[in-house]
C-alpha cells in the first residue's frame, strides 16, 4: 500500500536552537528541516533566529546568511540566485517553490523550510534528483530529424509554431511540479510526472520535430502518462508560472486525435 | 536495484502502447451518466409515494426500462474503470492488486447483470 506514515528512522524530531544575537530589533524564526547520513541520527528541526535588518530580502539570503555567520553544517544547492537554475528548490511555508524568488515577507510566522517531498534526501535540504534526470532523458529531450539540418541556415519556423513553445521552454526542470503530485509520490518510479511531461509535450508540439508519433507512442502508457488525475498541485506550485497540468492534458487530446 | 544504470531503471519495461481507451471510455461514461441520472433522479421524485404496483408498471414500459438498463451499465462500468484507476494508484503489492482488480471486474459485471436481470424480468412479467 502506500505509505501515509513515515518509517520510524524517519520520523522528525526537535532539534537545535539557535538565538540572534543581541541587540536584534527585527527577528524572524527560520524552522530548516536537518539530516546527515553520517551521524545515524533521525531526523531534526533546527531552530535559526536571523536579524531581518542585516539579511537580503529572499528565504534563499537566509539560508546563506546562517550558513556564513551561525551553522556551516547546513547543506543545501544554489548557484544563480534569481530564479533561473532551479537549483535552490525546496518546500517552503509548505509549498514547493525556489529559496531565491520566495520572499521571507511573503511567510507570516516562523518560515518552516524542508527538502522537496517524497524523494530521498542525501543531506539537508538535498534531495536526491537521479530518478527525475533519468527520466527526463527517457523522453529524449533533443530535437529529432529525418530531414538533415540545412547546411546554410538554421531549421526555420513560424512565428505561429514559435509562439506553441511559450510556456513550456520556460521550464527549468526544478523538479518543484513533480515532488508535489501525489501520483508522482506513489508511483514515481513508472510515472514520469508533471515536469518530465511538460517536456515531452515541448518537443511533441515543436513543428521542426520529426519524431511526433513516436514521441506520442512512447507515453501511450497507463502508468507513464494517465497517472496523471488533474489533481493541479503542479500547476498551483510551479514558481515559474506555468501550466504543466494543461501540457498533459494536451498531449491526452492528441493521443486520442490520432485514434478517431 | 544495484549495479543497473538510472535510465535503465526510468525506461523499465517500456510503454504499453495502451492507457487511451480506458482514459476515453472512462470520460465518455461520465458523460453519459449525466443525463441518465437526472432523469432517474427526477424520476425518483415523481413516484416517491406512489404504490407498489404503479412503479412496477413504470418499470416495465419500454422507455423507462431501457433507460434503467443503460444507467445499470454505465454506472458499473464507469465505475469499475475508476476503481481499477485507485487499486493501481494505491496497491503496491503485485499479487494483492492483481487479485483485487480481478474481484471489482467479477463484482461489478455481477452486480450490473442482476441489475439489468431485475429490469428485464418484471418488464417481460417473470
Amino acid at each position: 500500500m502506500a505509505q501515509f506514515k513515515l518509517p520510524a528512522n524517519s520520523r522528525i524530531g526537535e532539534g537545535k536552537t539557535w538565538s540572534a544575537t543581541d541587540g536584534s530589533k527585527n527577528v524572524k524564526r527560520f524552522r530548516v528541516y536537518r539530516w546527515n547520513p553520517d551521524d545515524g541520527q533521525n531526523p531534526r528541526v533546527d531552530t535559526y533566529e536571523v536579524d531581518m535588518d542585516n539579511c537580503g530580502p529572499m528565504v534563499l539570503d537566509a539560508l546563506i546568511k546562517i550558513k556564513n555567520e551561525v551553522d556551516p553544517s547546513l547543506t543545501f544547492r544554489r548557484s544563480c540566485r534569481e530564479g533561473i537554475c532551479g537549483s535552490c528548490a525546496m518546500n517552503i511555508d509548505g509549498t514547493n517553490t525556489l529559496a531565491c524568488t520566495k520572499a521571507c515577507d511573503d511567510v507570516s510566522g516562523d518560515v518552516r523550510v524542508y527538502p522537496l517531498p517524497h524523494m530521498p534526501v542525501v543531506k539537508d535540504l538535498v534531495p536526491d534528483l537521479t530518478h527525475f534526470y533519468a527520466q527526463y532523458a527517457s523522453i529524449k529531450p533533443w530535437m529529432q530529424t529525418q530531414t538533415p539540418a540545412p547546411p546554410d541556415q538554421e531549421r526555420l519556423q513560424s512565428k505561429e509554431d514559435r509562439a506553441k513553445l511559450d510556456g513550456l521552454y520556460e521550464c527549468i526542470l526544478c523538479a518543484c511540479c513533480s515532488t508535489s503530485c501525489p501520483s508522482y509520490w506513489w508511483n514515481g518510479d513508472r510515472y514520469l510526472g508533471p515536469a518530465i511531461l511538460l517536456q515531452a509535450y515541448r518537443w511533441i508540439v515543436d513543428s521542426r520535430d520529426e519524431q511526433t508519433g513516436e514521441r506520442l507512442d512512447d507515453l501511450e502508457d497507463p502508468f507513464k502518462l494517465y497517472r496523471c488525475h488533474t489533481i493541479m498541485n503542479c500547476t498551483k506550485t510551479c514558481p515559474k508560472g506555468l501550466n504543466p497540468a494543461k501540457a498533459i492534458g494536451e498531449i491526452k487530446k492528441l493521443m486520442l486525435e490520432r485514434r478517431t | 536495484m544495484a549495479l543497473r544504470t538510472p535510465i535503465k531503471i526510468a525506461r523499465g519495461l517500456g510503454s504499453a502502447k495502451d492507457g487511451v481507451h480506458h482514459w476515453w471510455i472512462q470520460r465518455v461514461t461520465a458523460v453519459a451518466l449525466i443525463p441518465l441520472t437526472i432523469w432517474f433522479a427526477f424520476s425518483l421524485a415523481t413516484y416517491a409515494g406512489a404504490d407498489y404496483a404503479t412503479v412496477r408498471a413504470w418499470i416495465g414500459s419500454p422507455l423507462p426500462a431501457v433507460l434503467l438498463i443503460l444507467l445499470i451499465a454505465m454506472t458499473f462500468h464507469h465505475a469499475q474503470l475508476g476503481l481499477q484507476v485507485v487499486i493501481e494508484d494505491y496497491v503496491t503489492a503485485k499479487g494483492v492488486q492483481l487479485a483485487a482488480l480481478i474481484l471489482v471486474k467479477f463484482l461489478a459485471a455481477l452486480l450490473a447483470l442482476v441489475g439489468i436481470f431485475a429490469v428485464l424480468r418484471i418488464a417481460f412479467g417473470g
